[in-house]
């Protein structure tokens, strides 16, 4: 048996025994089938009720208020001495609350585009604002070189290309072997086996590495400083740098967008390097051709600017990841989600800008370099 | 259930053997009172705290909270007996305030969805914050914060509530209104508040009785009702309990 009952006599709910948290679910439904058709008057009866708690007792406000809404008047009546400071306190003898206004329907397909490109205009609203503090921070940077702190750069680079050195390692020596097997059977159909070494060579340098290095520091550099930054955000730490007298822009921002443009190119001509290693080991192992054949056929495609292009590539993407990764930690809000969506953010942005700059530093190269 | 709440004998916590912040701690919090653990900062008010509530581990000592050790309970995911209010709220930052309430019921009961917003926007209703219910917590200022942060400890109806430095940043009036709303709620629903505090108008208004921890001894230098630790021999443990001032020695 149940150690409480709800029963309706004419226009009155009377409530009998410990109405308690463990049972809401079940009193809640019952209340709900007594109450289908309440009438003009309906009491909620407490006088039986031995223990009620808080949970019950909102429940009960709850019922309370559907009730008026619906047109019924209704009161809690009969709650012993020792109940009511708690049916008090949980407002369930009071005029129930005006009815919430109904919720706005969410929006359409066409606002929800609307929105969402509103919302990329202030971005980039933001970072063009964003590049214009930095700018003009350089300038304060060469009037007091001491606001910046040239201590962290060197720990930046250490994090930034350093201990990404064994995953940098791993991935582009991959990479150079992956275009090695991917070309080898065509160039054999030809007899062309000593091409490989141009085809491994030129699209490593050039393209591959540079882009493969970006995508790596993105995922590492630039969602680590997006976090870290985003932290520093919400914990009041920039605030506390402001109001220090400090700008966050020399102080935090410079340290990160230098070690990531010397530690990009770094990082990109040991992939280069390792990468023509993957290549050699499939020429060697996997196709008739000796060490020596790879290395001097290597010695002839791959020219000087094949091997810059691709570092000053590295350049330009190690100074955008690092620009947009403090740009999103600098813009959190919130809290830890906050956090979290700035961090994924700032990855996304890092990935399609390095894209687009590959697109243009390729056409421009193109046009420069014929 | 009769018997104190929470009952501890020789209870050492701190980092490892060799690093405890405090050893030898017997006392007993009975049930209905509002109860102190005072000290000055690093004295290990908080991890004491932790330990009672079961996210750390003591030492060495017995610990028993409602009957059960809070760390085989923390282990076990079992429904937790009591409710914890963190020192800046803790509410989660991807929920709206009334979900935050509303988060334990979901999980422990299987009230319908409507029966759980309601009883979040009464839980919200009962701190003052009932036209919260929809706001993101990121909108909330600190008191609210702690206000919503009680509510939702208070959503499983625990008769046993820790509250972690309820008014610390807090400024003079919303502190007076905490401690209000604890002495309110711990008269209406009977319930059981150990909090830690080293406010004095805290302790002045609402502690019915308390301990105070001291970093230096690494032990309970003192423990009983305010109007008696305010004539305590150490200048320390009194300057709990005087008005408030800049404390004794400093």
């Amino acid at each position: 048996m149940t150690p409480w009952q709800a029963t309706r006599e004419g226009n009155r709910i009377i409530l009998v025994g410990e109405l308690l948290i463990d049972d809401a679910t079940a009193i809640w439904r019952t209340l709900q089938r007594l109450t289908r058709a309440p009438g003009k008057h309906l009491d909620l009866d407490l006088g039986h009720a031995s223990a009620i708690d808080g949970a019950v007792l909102s429940l009960l406000a709850a019922l309370r208020a559907q009730l008026i809404a619906r047109g019924t008047s209704c009161e809690l009546v009969g709650a012993r001495d020792e109940l009511r400071p708690l049916v008090h306190l949980q407002g369930a003898d009071a005029a129930p609350p005006p009815r919430p206004p109904p919720r706005t329907p969410p929006p359409g397909g066409i606002a929800r585009i609307g929105a969402g490109i509103e919302r990329m205009a202030h971005e980039t609203r933001d970072l063009i604002g964003f590049f214009g503090e930095l700018v003009a921070s350089s300038w304060q940077v060469v009037r007091r070189p001491r606001t910046v702190n040239w201590r962290s750069v060197g720990g930046h680079i250490e994090r930034a290309a350093a201990d990404g050195i064994p995953i940098v390692v791993l991935l582009d020596f991959l990479v150079g072997f992956v275009i090695a097997i991917q070309t080898m059977y065509v160039l054999e159909l030809y007899g062309a086996e000593v091409f490989i070494a141009d085809m491994v060579g030129i699209s490593v340098t050039r393209e591959l590495i540079p882009l493969m290095t970006a995508i790596i520091m993105s995922g590492r550099s630039g969602a680590a400083f997006a976090a870290e930054l985003g932290t520093m955000r919400i914990d009041q730490e920039i605030d506390a740098l402001r109001t220090m007298g400090i700008s966050p822009m020399p102080y935090l921002v410079m340290p990160r967008v230098l070690a990531l443009t010397i530690a990009a190119p770094l990082l990109t001509l040991l992939g280069d390097v390792v990468a023509i290693l993957g290549g050699a080991l499939v020429a060697v192992h996997g196709m008739e051709l000796t060490s020596e054949m790879y290395f001097n056929e290597l010695r002839l495609a791959v020219l000087f600017s094949d091997v810059w292009t691709g570092l000053v590539k590295s350049v330009g993407f190690g100074l955008t990841i690092a620009f947009i990764g403090c740009q999103q930690g600098l813009a959190t809000s919130g809290s830890a989600e906050g956090v979290g969506r700035r961090t994924t953010s700032a990855v996304v942005a890092c990935l399609f800008a390095i894209v687009l700059l590959d697109t243009a530093f390729t056409v421009v190269f193109r046009v420069v370099l014929g | 259930m009769s018997g104190p709440v929470i009952a501890t004998r020789d209870l050492a916590i701190g980092w490892s053997p060799s690093e405890l912040l405090l050893e030898h701690a017997s006392f007993q919090v009975e049930r209905g009172e509002v109860f102190g653990i005072l000290g000055r900062s690093a004295a290990g008010k908080s991890t004491l705290l932790r330990v009672l509530i079961g996210l750390e581990s003591p030492i060495a000592g017995d610990l028993d909270v409602l009957g059960e050790r809070p760390q085989a309970t923390i282990a076990s995911h079992k429904r937790p007996s009591f409710g914890v209010m963190y020192q800046h709220g803790a509410l989660f930052g991807a929920l709206t305030v009334g979900q935050n309430v509303g988060l334990p019921l979901e999980v422990w009961t299987d009230l319908p969805a409507d029966a759980v917003r309601a009883i979040a926007r009464a839980k919200l209703a009962l701190v003052g914050l009932g036209d919260t219910v929809d706001q993101s917590p990121a909108t909330l200022s600190g008191g609210m914060r702690k206000r919503a942060a009680i509510a939702r400890a208070l959503a499983l109806e625990p008769p046993l509530l820790f509250l972690d430095e309820p008014c610390s940043g807090l400024d003079p009036v919303t502190s007076a209104e905490i401690d209000h709303l604890i002495a309110t709620l711990a008269h209406a629903y009977g319930l059981t508040i150990v909090l830690v505090t080293h406010e004095r108008s805290t302790i002045q208004t609402i502690v019915d009785r308390c301990i105070v921890l001291d970093r230096g001894e690494r032990r309970i230098v003192a423990g009983g009702v305010p109007a008696e630790l305010a004539q305590h021999p150490i200048p320390e443990v009194r300057a709990f309990f005087v008005p408030a001032g800049p404390l004794e020695g400093e």
